[in-house]
């Protein structure tokens, strides 16, 4: 048997960070980008050479970095990022992959989607703007979606003179947006993605400043499983029953560790049902395991012949979550066709999908003033705190303190679209 | 993943080429699914122009897990008049979305999982790791569902598809670790050997019966390995001395190229042309 820590070396799971960028058009996000890409040199050589001659084509004085992320031709021609687009690269201590979402003010949905599995987000400023009301926008959805840690570069330093007073105003500016979101972990950094100071390179231009790089951000934050003790969860994907020879009673439940830990003997408890049962084998491929932590997908064995199917979700007894009809939840609305409160939808949550009705609308948040204010219907990209009746009880936790078990996602059926984003409250 | 496409769909199916994206997608669906068997065949859409040492890995892979292995060619979507040749010996890798949506069809697959990986090209970039294609197996890059946290949703309609990407996140360096982790076998052709080549355009083109040197043409036999094995028409190797995982582990680490960019000679059409591919079908 090996022990779960010497399992987790793996390549993908060695301190991997997922982060997001977001900003308003213009503000050079897709320059930051490229800039992150070109210094750390993850750019290879035949894909910059291709954008050299791009840009040299369309007049640039210098390499246009944002041609290395603009990638769908529809948003070439009219020169703006459409859709969330996902940029890997590593450093050598560190991998990355980077959410690009972009900033329009009808893309909300956009960056929900890339909010969803980021641990961290990167805010882009224009020095010469400051703060706007996509700033807030963007800072209040990072928070929204339970996002940990956000970075809010001050970009362009090189068109405001490298002004310190200019970055100081800003920043008093965001804190106080900060403070009134309730965001706690919130850091500053002035730069220049074009000139490159202050991205990966600490450049020539910003002596004053001397907190980190963004590199240096980066390569500092937690990643998503060392961080605090949570309750085991794991939701069933599959139950393995091979029907042959040699295993020929094997009964296995495949799923993912999504939060917490379980070990070898510990007792556990299938919800919705309540049936306990002991941890008998884990399972990695046909390795046997004395514990599985947060994020291994394994193979869990049980001591007696409880009934277990896909949507089913496996804790602990002391930490079970009472199975629920109602909640309450944030709903983000990602579809064209607004929210309906007479029609029924699904819900997935987890690995079960259930039917579901919105009962009411408690209030609709102003993205612009950052208010609660009344609504009657919830429109694309709007946000907005709903109570939901369910047809069957969910064993759901909330978001704020179990991302998996506490989001959800709503299906139209007519269309079979993902047409709204929940979190649980 | 896997689990979530066995879970939601009713008839998938796994697509395997012998290539090492699609090896590392059976190494996965064994850590998914063992002891049982997988509950999908595999499908390896055969372009008749593929390196026999592929082939023949394909089937020994195939046969050592005891998976059942469907192929369906090409060369029949041909002689059934469904794929017309501008030219004999063109690259028939475009041609492939349309023996494949027949295979789709006559199977009745509601959804494929293939080894397509975000980083290989920048119109993958926006792709979905569950991505949905009509009844015209088409890509609008434009109607795709949004994808939050891992809740993915496999729903269709009667015809259409869903393309399951697995690896959708992992680089070319991130294959080869876990293929150096896990002790993958790959096809021989992923190790340096020697082999005639000509050089053009920058690329080496294998000398083979479907890619004959022209008169004028320089031959030189050199040490190369393969980094993608699609159809030989093309598909380049690169140079290099690499004869175990490691060593192409560090090559990949430090090369100056990108992998399509070195070896795939349809792809520098144009800067669009996997986004015009995938439209029409194409993984």
């Amino acid at each position: 048997m090996i022990s779960a820590a010497e399992q987790l070396s793996a390549p993908l799971d060695l301190g991997l960070l997922r982060f997001l960028t977001c900003g308003s058009v213009d503000d050079g996000k897709s320059t930051l980008i490229g800039r992150l890409l070109v210094d750390t040199r993850s750019v290879l050589a035949d894909a910059l050479s291709a954008i050299e001659r791009t840009s040299k084509r369309r007049g640039h004085a210098g390499v246009d970095l944002s041609l290395l992320t603009d990638g769908l031709s529809a948003e070439r021609e009219q020169g703006i990022t459409i859709d969330v687009a996902y940029r890997y690269f590593s450093t050598g201590r560190r991998k990355y992959i980077i959410a690009d979402a972009p900033g329009h003010e009808q893309y909300t949905r956009n960056m929900v989607t890339a909010g969803s599995t980021a641990h961290l987000a990167v805010v882009l400023v224009d020095a010469r703007k400051g703060v706007l009301t996509q700033t807030r926008r963007h800072a209040c959805i990072a928070h929204q979606l339970g996002i940990p840690h956000l970075v809010v570069a001050v970009n362009k330093m090189d068109l405001v003179g490298w002004s310190e007073q200019v970055f100081d105003r800003i920043q008093a500016d965001a804190l106080a947006v900060a403070a009134r979101l309730g965001i706690e972990d919130v850091r500053f950094i002035p730069m220049s993605a074009l000139a490159g100071d202050m991205v990966v390179e600490r450049g020539d231009h910003l002596g004053w400043w001397h907190g980190p790089t963004l590199l240096e951000v980066l390569e500092r934050t937690p990643a998503a499983h060392v961080e605090g003790a949570e309750p085991f969860r794991f939701p069933v994907q599959w139950v393995c029953r091979p029907h042959s020879e040699a295993h020929h009673d094997f009964r296995g439940f495949a799923g993912r560790v999504e939060s917490g830990g379980v070990a070898v003997g510990d007792e556990v408890q299938v919800l919705p049902s309540g049936r306990t049962s002991r941890v008998k084998a884990i399972w990695l491929g046909d390795v046997a395991l004395r514990e599985a932590v947060g994020e291994q997908s394994v193979l869990l064995q049980l001591e007696d012949e409880v009934d277990v199917s896909r949507g089913d979700l496996l804790v602990r007894p002391a930490e079970a979550p009472a199975p629920v009809r109602e909640v309450e939840a944030m709903l983000c609305w990602l579809a064209e066709r607004p929210l309906s409160l007479v029609r029924r939808y699904l819900v997935r949550h987890t690995t079960r999908e259930i039917r579901a009705q919105v009962t009411g609308i408690a209030w609709r948040l102003d993205l612009t003033a950052l208010e609660q204010v009344p609504a009657e219907g919830l429109a694309m990209n709007d946000l907005g705190r709903v109570s939901l009746r369910l047809a069957q009880p969910i064993a759901a936790d909330r978001y704020a303190e179990v991302r998996a078990t506490g989001a959800f996602i709503v299906i139209d059926e007519a269309s079979n679209d993902t047409v709204a984003a929940g979190m649980i409250l | 993943m896997l689990r979530e496409v066995a879970g939601q769909c009713a008839n998938p199916v796994l697509l395997f080429s012998g290539g090492k994206d699609s090896v590392c997608l059976l190494r996965l669906a064994e850590m998914a699914f063992r002891p049982a068997r997988f509950p999908f065949p595999l499908l390896h859409v055969d372009t008749g122009h593929n390196y026999p040492e592929v082939v023949a890995f394909r089937d020994r892979r195939a046969a050592e897990l005891g998976e059942r292995l469907l192929v369906r060619s090409v060369e029949d979507s041909i002689r059934e008049g469904k794929v017309v040749l501008g030219h004999p010996l063109e690259p028939r890798n475009k041609h492939q979305s349309v023996t494949l949506l027949d295979a789709i069809a006559e199977f009745g697959f509601d959804a494929c999982i293939g080894g397509a990986r975000r980083d290989e090209e920048k119109a993958r970039a926006k792709e979905r790791v569950f991505s949905f294609r009509d009844e015209f197996g088409q890509w609008d890059p434009k109607n795709q569902r949004p994808e939050l946290w891992s809740l993915y949703n496999a729903r269709i309609r009667r015809g259409e598809n869903i393309r399951a990407f697995p690896i959708s996140n992992w680089t070319e360096l991130d294959v080869w670790q876990y293929i150096a982790r896990e002790r993958l076998a790959l096809p021989s052709i992923y190790f340096a050997h020697r082999r005639l080549v000509v050089r053009r355009a920058g690329a080496m083109v294998p000398v083979t019966e479907v890619t004959p040197s022209r008169p004028g043409d320089l031959v030189e036999e050199v040490s190369v390995r393969f980094r993608t094995v699609g159809d030989i028409t093309c598909t380049a190797p690169v140079e290099s001395s690499a004869t175990t995982v490691e060593e192409i582990v560090v090559e990949t680490a430090t090369t100056t190229v990108t992998e399509r960019g070195a070896t795939r000679l349809d792809d520098q059409t144009s800067d669009a042309s996997m986004e015009q591919r995938k439209k029409e079908g194409y993984f």
